[in-house]
């Protein structure tokens, strides 16, 4: 599904053909797809409206006005029938059932990153909450939206929750001023708090390995840490240094190669295949030796929200591989060996990674950055892919498909599906 | 070392000038020593005659004499006077004096000579001694101009020293004013924040009772028409037994996932334990049999108890319920204990190379280190070897015991049906010879009959043809009677031969049949098939040519068919 200004455009995905085409009252901010793929949301933010369309019946629709409160986010409950609505200045969220045309409301809110999050089962599902300057978070059942356990959390200012993959663990962290993570079980009971050391720097992005064996945290000081779930204690720590001396790890570099015609971009449209291999500079990676020093960038010191730490991290679907992008070195993707706790390949692009995202069923890593280029690595080694357009097709972020045989590739007005073969086995 | 003078003689007249030539001031110089040696040998044949003849003058030639006795009896020599007073000179006693003073003249220089070689020798010691003196107060001198130039470095790096901690004390004091900072401004902060926060809070409140007071009819939510739930039931009220029902599965879903953990550890610590354990097994295997030194042997042997109560103990219990710390401790010790004997054994053994390896083969339970290898090549060979024999047997011993009956019996029937099949081939190749033979004898059969026939018919002629010839012959035998000898030897020839020819054509087709049985029918398939068929030809060959070909050739080429057939 994609959405052209207030339109909501719904195509097939294994030919691209438009099935559905549906008009809103106002330009679509948001859309997603509830958890069984019937229904769609587009929220518009402006007018504080969300409306769902049906897939099977394309005369039913359904349309939640929030008013004058707002609208800031929305989504779809796991179960697919209920879709939360935050309102604006995130005073409450008001929980909407399709079958009921019941309400609910859950007060106060945190205006945090990630502050709404299902278990992976869609059972149960919490929310930060901020009383009194104490932060609170309240776990609830989804079936019934009963509240189950409310505690409090010794956060300073609650960044983010995420709960583990297995569901019975719920990781909380603090905000980027100070270093706290939390690990709360199902039932609310405190397990273990993690600090690394005395004053550091904040957490910036946390991940789950889809065992729920490791946690990673990465954080400002351009580390990963890895907690082990046993313990919760530290099993190792990941430097992401600007020169890379161990002989052991795989540096690909993106090498371009500027077609043989002197001007690259020509003024008059040439003919087909001469216009593809003139505006496409050929890429592909090369093999760099060791030791290798990547592109540092020092931040601007005074500016908030400052372009350093890890700022990505994402384990691959099999528990083998964990991807990092410190944002001190913009144009480097890390890939970390789990089972040997080391790092295994870096990945040198030319510009700056925009997004990377892991096959869910294979340990296949696609990453873009900006250009028309995709590329893909596998433990195989890694390709770069061209997108065959006229034109431009600046990537700008990606998504696979839950198969894993394909995968959508956006730029800003275009989206593209770029299908991969399966080998015969 | 003084100056060396000679005693000079008092001589009672003058010329002392010449005497004085045996003064010789020996200075320090060794060059003038040696000149001065030169000049020691008597003066030059010149002033000889003139020498001599100042001492003693024809005038005092008896004062000289005397003198010269008195000073020679006074050395210790004999007087050269003769016995009996007077002035008569004993010439023995004076040429013997004379000898004995030439000797005491050359010892003397001798003695003179080695005094000067050691008065140059000490000479040049010194001159040695002087000049290593000389080095090394210059040594000296450079070196405590060194020891001098080293203090001051020293001096000089221990004021770095110093300097670079102080300044490393002052950065420490200002990282912890620093952090001091920080952490009183982070409390401002979040003082500040907590004060923001509570306004943002009375704001959010009011600005909610405004919302909620409008009661705007357009928070609404429209829908066409209810949509079913996901899973098809119908909504259930909110009652306490669901709030119950929710915990419970909450705490259900917990339970499992810490039962599921708890298998998985359970397992992993099985295994490890497992894995202990073999090493121990295996650490046991690979310590020296107690033929050590009884230090030692006393160590093995307490050990060893040790391990076999351990191991006694241990593989009493069962593995899963080796969860109690005790246990695990003594597993975790005796592993360690056994890995240090083996440390240990390693290290010894390190040594005993290391000590063979630099030559000392005084241990008789060291041995070369080729001898050790050859040995070894041996024993790995010897063990591959029957290791592969163990192999084979097991591998019999296998299909023996450990099959079941109705595989043994099955495999008996595969014997047998192997076997049976092969009889069979057998029996179907021996049918088709047998057949082939069949057809042969009955060819041959055909072809005896016709052979017979034909030998009726030939006979038949020949008894036309004989008559014919007797006739002819009577008839001829009037004509002339020496023709017919020749004729009559032929004719007779040809009785015989027909008479021969007849009964050897019996005999062969007597012989040949048991022939064919006698011989192994497939080495005689092709020639003997082939030979009748010959041999027919023969005999139709020679019935044609009975009446021209020379008789002496056919007996024996019939002959030599037998016996090449007889052979055969």
């Amino acid at each position: 599904a994609s959405c052209v200004q207030h339109r909501l455009v719904v195509r097939d995905a294994s030919s691209l053909q438009v099935r559905q085409l549906y008009t809103c009252l106002d330009q679509i901010q948001y859309i997603e797809w509830s958890s069984d793929s019937l229904f769609i949301l587009c929220a518009m933010y402006k007018r504080g409206i969300v409306q769902v369309w049906s897939l099977e019946q394309p005369d039913w629709h359904c349309k939640i006005d929030e008013g004058s409160a707002g609208l800031v986010a929305s989504c779809w409950s796991p179960d697919g029938r209920h879709i939360l609505n935050t309102t604006e200045f995130h005073l409450r969220i008001t929980v909407w059932s399709l079958c009921t045309k019941s309400v609910s409301y859950i007060k106060y809110p945190k205006a945090c990153q990630q502050g709404v999050v299902f278990t992976k089962d869609g059972r149960y599902m919490a929310v930060a909450e901020r009383r009194d300057c104490k932060d609170f978070i309240s776990i609830f059942v989804c079936s019934n939206w009963q509240l189950l356990r409310h505690f409090d959390t010794e956060t300073q200012d609650l960044f983010g929750i995420e709960w583990a993959p297995n569901g019975c663990v719920l990781a909380a962290w603090d905000s980027c001023l100070e270093y706290k993570l939390l690990l709360y079980s199902l039932d609310g009971r405190l397990l273990s708090s993690y600090r690394a050391y005395e004053w550091p720097l904040g957490i910036k992005s946390v991940a789950w390995s889809p065992s729920s064996q490791f946690l990673a945290i990465g954080s400002f000081d351009e580390k990963v840490r890895i907690l082990n779930h046993v313990t919760w204690k530290k099993i190792t720590e990941f430097e992401h240094p600007a020169t890379i001396a161990s002989k052991k790890t795989i540096v690909y570099k993106e090498v371009e190669k500027s077609p043989s015609l002197e001007t690259e971009k020509c003024s008059f449209p040439p003919t087909g295949a001469l216009a593809s291999s003139l505006f496409s500079t050929q890429s592909k990676y090369e093999i760099s030796q060791v030791p290798v020093s990547l592109q540092y960038i020092k931040p601007v010191a005074d500016r908030a929200n400052p372009k350093m730490g890890v700022g990505m991290l994402a384990f691959s679907a099999d528990n083998c591989f964990l991807a990092t992008k410190n944002d001190n070195i913009p144009n480097a993707v890390w890939i970390w060996d789990i089972r040997k706790l080391k790092l295994l390949v870096v990945l040198e692009q030319l510009c700056p990674i925009q997004c990377f995202q892991w096959d869910p069923r294979q340990p296949r890593l696609a990453l873009c950055t900006g250009n028309s280029r995709v590329y893909l690595w596998s433990p195989a080694g890694c390709v770069a892919v061209q997108v065959p357009r006229k034109g431009d097709f600046q990537i700008v972020s990606l998504s696979w498909h839950s198969s894993g045989d394909s995968m959508v590739l956006l730029s800003k007005d275009n989206l593209c599906v770029c299908y991969l073969e399966r080998e015969e086995v | 070392m003084g100056d060396w003078k000679t005693i000079t003689v008092p001589v009672l007249s003058s010329d002392s000038k010449n005497i004085f030539q045996y003064t010789s001031e020996r200075k320090r110089s060794p060059t003038s020593m040696n000149s001065q040696v030169l000049r020691l040998p008597l003066p030059s044949s010149k002033n000889m005659h003139s020498f001599f003849s100042a001492f003693c003058t024809e005038e005092n030639i008896e004062q000289s004499i005397s003198y010269i006795d008195r000073e020679l009896t006074t050395l210790g020599f004999p007087s050269i006077y003769a016995e009996s007073k007077g002035k008569e000179l004993n010439l023995i006693s004076i040429i013997n004096c004379m000898n004995e003073l030439l000797a005491l003249q050359h010892k003397n220089l001798r003695a003179q000579e080695e005094v000067e070689m050691q008065h140059l020798k000490l000479g040049s010691d010194m001159d040695h001694l002087q000049n290593c003196y000389a080095k090394l107060k210059e040594q000296l001198e450079l070196s405590k101009r060194e020891i001098v130039g080293l203090q001051e470095r020293d001096r000089q790096l221990q004021s770095k020293n110093r300097n670079l901690h102080q300044l490393l004390k002052n950065e420490k004091d200002e990282v912890q004013k620093l952090q001091n900072i920080i952490s009183s401004r982070a409390t401002q902060y979040n003082h500040d924040m907590k004060r923001k926060e509570r306004e943002y809070n009375k704001l959010k409140e009011r600005l909610h009772q405004l919302v909620m007071n409008k009661k705007d009819k357009k928070i609404a939510m429209e829908v066409l028409n209810y949509v079913g739930r996901a899973d098809g039931k119908r909504g259930a009220w909110r009652t306490d037994k669901t709030e119950a029902r929710n915990e419970e599965e909450m705490y259900k879903v917990l339970l499992s996932d810490y039962e599921q953990r708890q298998n998985q550890l359970l397992v992993e610590n099985a295994e490890l334990k497992k894995v202990l354990q073999q090493m121990k097994k295996e650490i046991i295997s690979l310590l020296p049999p107690q033929k050590q030194k009884p230090k030692e042997r006393s160590e093995d042997g307490l050990v060893l108890s040790d391990l076999e109560e351990d191991t006694g103990e241990l593989n009493k219990e069962n593995m899963w319920e080796l969860s109690c710390e005790t246990v695990r401790e003594q597993l975790t010790n005796s592993i360690r204990k056994q890995w240090r004997m083996l440390k240990n054994h390693v290290e010894k053994l390190d040594n005993q190379v290391s000590r063979g390896r630099s030559g000392a083969w005084n241990e008789k339970d060291v041995i070369s280190r080729e001898d050790h290898e050859l040995e070894t090549g041996k024993l790995e060979l010897e063990i591959q070897q029957c290791k592969e024999m163990i192999k084979t047997q097991q591998q019999l011993l296998q299909q023996q015991l450990t099959c079941d009956d109705d595989t043994t019996l099955l495999l008996q029937d595969c014997y047998l049906l192997e076997e049976r099949e092969r009889l069979q081939e057998e029996w179907r190749l021996f049918r088709e010879q047998k057949k082939n033979f069949e057809k042969e004898r009955r060819s041959f059969t055909e072809a005896a009959i016709r052979l017979g026939l034909e030998r009726k018919a030939f006979e038949e002629d020949r008894g036309t043809w004989l008559k014919q010839q007797f006739l002819s012959m009577t008839a001829d035998c009037k004509h002339s009677e020496n023709v017919t000898t020749p004729s009559a030897f032929l004719r007779s020839k040809y009785l015989v031969q027909i008479t021969f020819l007849y009964s050897s054509e019996q005999d062969n087709w007597l012989v040949k049949p048991t022939s064919q049985q006698r011989k192994p029918p497939s080495v005689l398939n092709g020639p003997v098939s082939a030979d009748p068929c010959q041999t027919s030809q023969y005999i139709t060959h020679n019935s044609v040519e009975s009446k021209k070909i020379a008789g002496d050739s056919m007996p024996n080429l019939w002959v030599e068919s037998d016996d090449k057939e007889e052979t055969e």
